[in-house]
């Protein structure tokens, strides 16, 4: 389903801010399958992400999702197979427009946009039911300025967005770290029953190991723009804090209890 | 005092449709165009050639429109493909535009006195000048309007202004923004140039200096219909953008009458509009005296 194939990203190259935030990363996720990342601070998760979503040109390598090399599709193209929730509540949704407005929005992901009405009477009750589920009370507040809403609804309803196409490949960088630790857990829960009711494919940054343990099939760690564990199957269910620690210890010939970040 | 407020009304009514522009790219895309300086004369240019040259009034102003588009076009394609930051972009097609609305004027002024505008029909059904001006002044604003209150809630209007919300967003919901960036500075400067166009013909005349200034009476009755009539639902907003140029032309006739200098016009509408844009500074100060005042200390 996803393809990375020794992608390379350098940011401000032949600079004196030349940074390889990727180096020859490789990865491939089968249909279905859920990957969970982790990483310290600046290890390059986000630029993975950006460069399989086509924010950013890579400087190396190529991106094939679906059998489809998009390496060089605009992000507005891509998208159409994509689903993304960002870490920030703010940058997934239109602040001044409605919530149906939004979902609408999400709706003509990847169809041509025309001079029809942008939100139909039938939609409406798709997005009525669809936000029922969500138990936030939101089905009744359809016409409200998603502004309006607190963090936690707003990824909830990104995530609803993200996923209302059944993206081919569906990108959630951190998208829980932002909100308080009960809110981050309802919505990392909702997120695990969208995507296993849909079976998604799905790439999940997060920060918290127990976080990464606790979801999907599959787990990588990133350091310094390079993969450096892969761990599926039996292993990644049988998988505990301390073996990642020690793991982490061993590959990066780090002192793993100095990261303080991935002990979140 | 009847014949001023009369005045007031119908330049208000043609700048309306300028007023309306200029919220299209301020605040539905979040640009300030200053393409608008340049697209309202390019407006007035086009419809004086053609109706000298004997052109229908109305095919004059259709003429207008597609000029503004152009003009549009042109700073959209400067700020999205060229990468060129917005506010430059409409400053460099601002001043191309003198240099071409000269070219199509042939000369810095045309005079539309002893011609058919697009007022002449109602003219002759009886009404004088200003109140011909004040109907077809109404009709445009009405249908400018409706088209944008249909416009804009349909798919591709909708795109529109996700695009001036968050840009990262719509990209990520499949929207090209370039595209959209692009259109809403067409249509802005389509109307614009409408807008010229209607107001050379209301005064008898277009002069290539006739845009100076005009971004910043398109702002003030902007920001003046938001004062009067809040932020409620976009039909509401379409029109207090009227009511907001109309009142800015009120404001200014009265200071007028209580003889402030016309040459200092453009300076106090500078000033105002500095200070209604910093508003919310203000407010920051004065809601901790008001609530104190309302204790009683
Ligand atoms: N747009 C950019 N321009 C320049 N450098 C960048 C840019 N984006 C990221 N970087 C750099 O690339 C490196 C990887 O950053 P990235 O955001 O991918 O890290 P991350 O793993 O997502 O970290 P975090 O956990 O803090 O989100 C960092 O050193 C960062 O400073
Ligand atoms: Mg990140």
């Amino acid at each position: 389903m996803l393809d990375v194939k020794k992608v390379t990203k350098i940011f401000n190259p032949r600079t004196v801010n030349e940074k390889i935030a990727l180096h020859n990363v490789s990865l491939k996720l089968e249909k279905g399958d859920f990957l969970t990342l982790i990483g310290g601070n600046g290890s390059g998760k986000s630029t993975l992400l950006n460069c399989i979503a086509g924010v950013y040109p890579v400087d190396n390598g190529s991106i094939i999702i679906d059998g489809k090399d998009v390496t060089n599709l605009n992000e507005y193209k891509r998208a159409t197979v994509l689903g993304r929730v960002f870490q920030d509540p703010v940058m997934g949704t239109a602040s001044n427009m409605g919530i149906e407005e939004n979902l609408a929005l999400a709706l003509r992901r990847g169809q041509r946009r025309g001079l029809s009405w942008g939100i139909s009477n039938k939609e409406r009750e798709e997005y009525r039911e669809l936000l029922t589920t969500l138990g936030l009370g939101l089905e009744n507040r359809l016409g409200i300025k998603v502004g309006m809403l607190s963090g936690g609804q707003r990824q909830a309803l990104t995530l609803l967005m993200a996923t209302i196409k059944k993206p081919k490949l569906l990108l959630l960088d951190e998208h829980a770290a932002a909100l308080d630790p009960k809110t981050a857990q309802k919505v990392l829960k909702l997120s695990d029953r969208i995507i296993k009711e849909n079976n998604l494919t799905t790439l999940m940054v997060t920060h918290n190991m127990r976080d990464a343990i606790r979801h999907g099939n599959r787990l990588m760690m990133m350091y310094e723009g390079q993969i450096i564990l892969d761990i599926r199957g039996k292993e990644k269910q049988k998988l505990t804090v301390e073996d990642l620690l020690v793991r982490f210890g061993a590959v990066s010939g780090e002192e793993f209890a100095e990261d303080s970040t991935l002990l979140s | 005092m009847l014949q001023i407020l009369m005045g007031a009304l119908s330049l208000g009514l043609l700048w309306a449709i300028i007023t309306i522009g200029v919220y299209i790219t301020y605040r539905i895309l979040a640009i300030a165009d200053l393409t608008v300086e340049g697209s309202i004369v390019m407006g007035a240019a086009i419809a004086a050639f053609a109706i000298t040259n004997g052109i229908n009034a109305y095919l004059a102003i259709l003429l207008a429109f597609l000029g503004g588009l152009g003009a549009g076009l042109i700073t959209g394609l400067l700020h999205t493909k060229l990468k060129i930051p917005s506010l430059l972009a409409g400053i460099l097609t601002m001043i191309a535009l003198y240099s071409i609305n000269l070219r199509i004027m042939g000369r810095a002024n045309i005079s539309l006195l002893r011609v058919d505008t697009a007022y002449t029909v109602f003219e002759n059904m009886g009404l004088n000048h200003m109140s011909s001006v004040i109907v077809l002044g109404l009709i445009f604003v009405g249908s400018v309007t409706g088209i944008l209150y249909w416009f804009f809630g349909t798919e591709i209007g909708c795109a529109i202004r996700a695009t001036g919300d968050n840009p990262q967003m719509a990209r990520a919901q499949g929207i090209n923004t370039n595209t959209t960036i692009i259109l809403g500075l067409m249509i802005s400067n389509g109307l614009v140039a409408i807008g010229g166009a209607l107001i050379a013909q209301s005064q008898s005349f277009a002069d290539v200096q006739m845009g100076i200034g005009s971004i910043v009476i398109g702002l003030a009755s902007v920001i003046i219909g938001e004062v009067l009539f809040g932020k409620r639902n976009f039909y509401v907003r379409l029109l207090s953008l009227a009511m907001g140029a109309i009142t800015y032309r009120i404001i200014i006739a009265v200071v007028l009458r209580l003889g402030m200098p016309a040459n200092d016009l453009k300076l106090f509408t500078a000033i105002t509009v500095a200070v209604a844009l910093s508003l919310p500074v203000f407010r920051s100060y004065l809601v901790p005296i008001k609530k104190s005042f309302k204790r009683g200390e």
